[in-house]
């Protein structure tokens, strides 16, 4: 021991990137081996999994609507109903069994011979059978001009995916930022450790490695839903949605990185776990607010155009937009130099709230004060 | 060597250190002691760079500061802590590697510590794991385990078993043997009196004395002496300039006016018997410490 008191002169200092890589593989070791994070990764995948099976089987089985023909309606109408997919048709000799089996649910709807221009007439216990009306009237021929890209239920759950993925992600890697920073100035260890390496290398060591694990979820959660996609037969889907998922990873990227550092410059706000919230709040609701735009508002161009230009909303705004087809080729380029920008200029700023935080130990550190000039 | 100058830091318009100065000298103890809220932390942060100071320089061998000296620092923060959900070899390695140690240096002198410090059937325990005492053993190994060329810690054997403690200062001294300046701070004045080789004393932002231990003693001994024979020592009541200050039979501690007066006792008790001691008494670093700080 008492020759290796001084013999350090050999040590290499570690470059800002090196001690920044250090302390990336720190927290994601650490992340990986927490059971919490195992837990809820596993949920989410299984989660997205589990949705993609479901909406296939769904769309492969949609119900069949049941319909009693009795045997004197006209051959015609029978055929068609016979045709169609939508209809389960089963023939019954009178209109007293097609009575009896309206009245007791056995069947949603009959057909049953009747006097006038038709021939034929619909029966229904309470509501009148849209669907068996429609099918058995004549409508005239319509032409649209303008073709809305994808079905309104799709669109929901489109945006409902992006806004759900990206608020997940971003919350549960965001806040485990602003945990590991509280941890590192509770435990004071941080006095060790910026006495070793510059405050900015730890912070971008932390961004890095949380930012690691939040892209590699992404990707596994765009694999599951690919891979889902294909195995359950809705490649049409998939075509479609291709393009917006790239895109989404992109955004993502930079969404991420942005709010990564307001994390963590909010976290170095307080010097207890139990402060966390008092100060990070303002940017889990800015996490929240795309979520809740896009569910309540995707059905609204003006707002979810707004959405996709706006740095925390454009990660989830913009690739909604891209499949509903609303944007130009040129719109998403915009909306990504915009957020890349505004994460530029958040990183110095939440370097700078970082460092003045950091060695500040009790009372939450003021608004007013972290930054000050 | 340290050496810090000038050193002035402010909390709020409340000034905590002013015109700060001390030596640490390599191959050299040296205590820094002084109560609480004395200095001694933030005096300790500047030198670590954790904390700027307003004014002042701190140098190494002549020259300022900057990081990669510092690099070459062991610390020990003053208020403990290490990563509680992190093995401790791992979390040795990680500090180790962080202050520039290849992954095969930063694993060996990991695994030479910690065997040394009595650690070795914890190695893979979490650190929250680990009884308090063993916690603070892994502080100090964290504090050394990057082979540390000088030594900051804030009080280390606070908390720290008798056991604990021997074995730590057993790794101090050998900092020391190698030629390392080791600067310690402590509210155990016996701890220090016994280890120091310099004595560094604050309070109140201010440094009241600094320097060698026994130079420090020698200047604060007033001329208070203690006399052993065989003959009672009952005559000295009578002696001019000479106040007794505690009697028993043939032992004596009294104060003399100058030292001509102490001599002449001496000269005196000799010639009515023999001598078997005579001493100046030097104060206890428990004293100086009570004196200049007051």
């Amino acid at each position: 021991m008492s020759t290796s008191a001084a013999t350090a002169s050999g040590v290499r200092a570690p470059s800002l990137a090196e001690a920044a890589w250090l302390v990336a593989r720190r927290e994601v070791r650490t992340r990986l081996r927490s059971k919490a994070f195992l837990i809820s990764t596993g949920i989410l995948v299984l989660a997205a999994f589990a949705g993609i099976v479901v909406g296939g089987i769904l769309s492969a089985n949609p119900s069949r609507t049941k319909v009693a023909v009795t045997s004197d309606v006209p051959a015609a109408v029978a055929q068609q109903l016979k045709a169609s997919d939508s209809f389960a048709v089963r023939t019954v000799e009178g209109r007293a069994d097609a009575d009896r089996l309206v009245r007791s649910g056995a069947v949603d709807a009959a057909v049953a011979r009747a006097s006038g221009p038709l021939g034929f007439r619909v029966i229904a216990k309470t509501d009148v059978p849209e669907g068996l009306v429609g099918q058995l009237s004549v409508t005239p021929p319509v032409s649209i001009l303008e073709k809305s890209g994808q079905d309104a239920l799709l669109r929901y759950f489109v945006a409902l995916g992006f806004g759900l993925v990206f608020f997940v992600t971003a919350t549960t890697f965001g806040s485990a930022i602003a945990q590991s920073v509280v941890e590192e100035k509770q435990t004071r260890i941080v006095e060790i450790l910026v006495a070793a390496i510059p405050a900015r290398a730890l912070l971008a060591g932390k961004v890095v490695g949380n930012s690691l694990l939040a892209f590699a979820q992404i990707a596994v959660l765009a694999a599951i839903s690919v891979i889902g996609l294909t195995i359950t037969g809705q490649g049409r889907i998939l075509a479609t949605l291709g393009g917006p998922i790239v895109w989404f990873a992109v955004f993502f990227v930079f969404g991420f990185v942005l709010l990564a550092s307001m994390f963590a410059a909010t976290g170095a706000l307080v010097s207890r776990t139990e402060d966390i919230a008092s100060t990070t709040t303002p940017v889990t609701m800015l996490v929240m607010a795309p979520y809740l735009l896009v569910v309540f508002g995707n059905a609204n161009p003006l707002l979810v155009g707004i959405m996709s230009y706006v740095p925390f909303g454009a990660p989830v705004g913009m690739p909604l937009r891209l499949y509903l087809g609303t944007a130009q080729w040129w719109e998403p380029l915009v909306a990504l130099v915009l957020l890349i920008a505004t994460t530029a200029g958040m990183v110095a700023l939440g370097a700078r709230i970082y460092e003045r935080g950091l060695l500040r130990m009790g009372s939450r550190v003021p608004w007013r004060e972290a930054l000050r000039a | 060597m340290i050496e810090l100058r000038g050193i002035e830091k402010h909390f709020g318009g409340r000034p905590v250190l002013e015109d700060v100065g001390f030596r640490v000298h390599g191959g050299r103890m040296t205590g820094f002691i002084g109560g609480n809220g004395a200095g001694k932390t933030t005096t300790m942060r500047i030198i670590l760079g954790v904390l700027a100071a307003d004014a002042g320089t701190v140098e190494i061998d002549g020259t300022p500061i900057d990081a990669g000296a510092r690099r070459r620092f062991g610390y020990m923060p003053e208020e403990r802590g290490l990563y509680p959900k992190m093995p401790l070899t791992e979390q040795l390695v990680y500090l180790a590697r962080l202050h520039g140690l290849d992954a095969a240096r930063a694993r060996r002198s990991t695994d030479d510590l910690v065997d040394r410090l009595g650690l070795g059937e914890r190695r893979d325990e979490l650190v929250e794991k680990l009884s308090l005492g063993n916690q603070q053993r892994a502080q100090i190994a964290a504090a050394l385990v990057h082979q540390p060329e000088m030594l900051v810690l804030d009080e280390p054997f606070s908390g720290l078993d008798p056991m604990a403690v021997e074995v730590v200062l057993g790794v101090l001294r050998d900092y020391a043997h190698a030629g390392s300046p080791v600067l310690f701070s402590s509210h155990q004045l016996d701890i220090v009196e016994r280890l120091c080789d310099d004595v560094i004393i604050i309070a109140q932002g201010r440094i009241r004395a600094a320097g060698d231990r026994e130079k420090l003693r020698e200047s604060h001994s007033g001329l208070r002496y203690e006399l052993t024979g065989t003959s009672d020592t009952g005559w000295l009541r009578g002696v001019p300039g000479i106040r007794v200050v505690e009697f028993d039979g043939d032992f004596a501690v009294f104060d003399a006016d100058d030292g001509a007066a102490a001599q002449a006792v001496l000269r005196r008790a000799v010639e009515l018997g023999d001598v078997s001691g005579f001493t100046r008494r030097r104060p206890s670093l428990a004293e100086i410490f009570k004196e200049v700080v007051q």
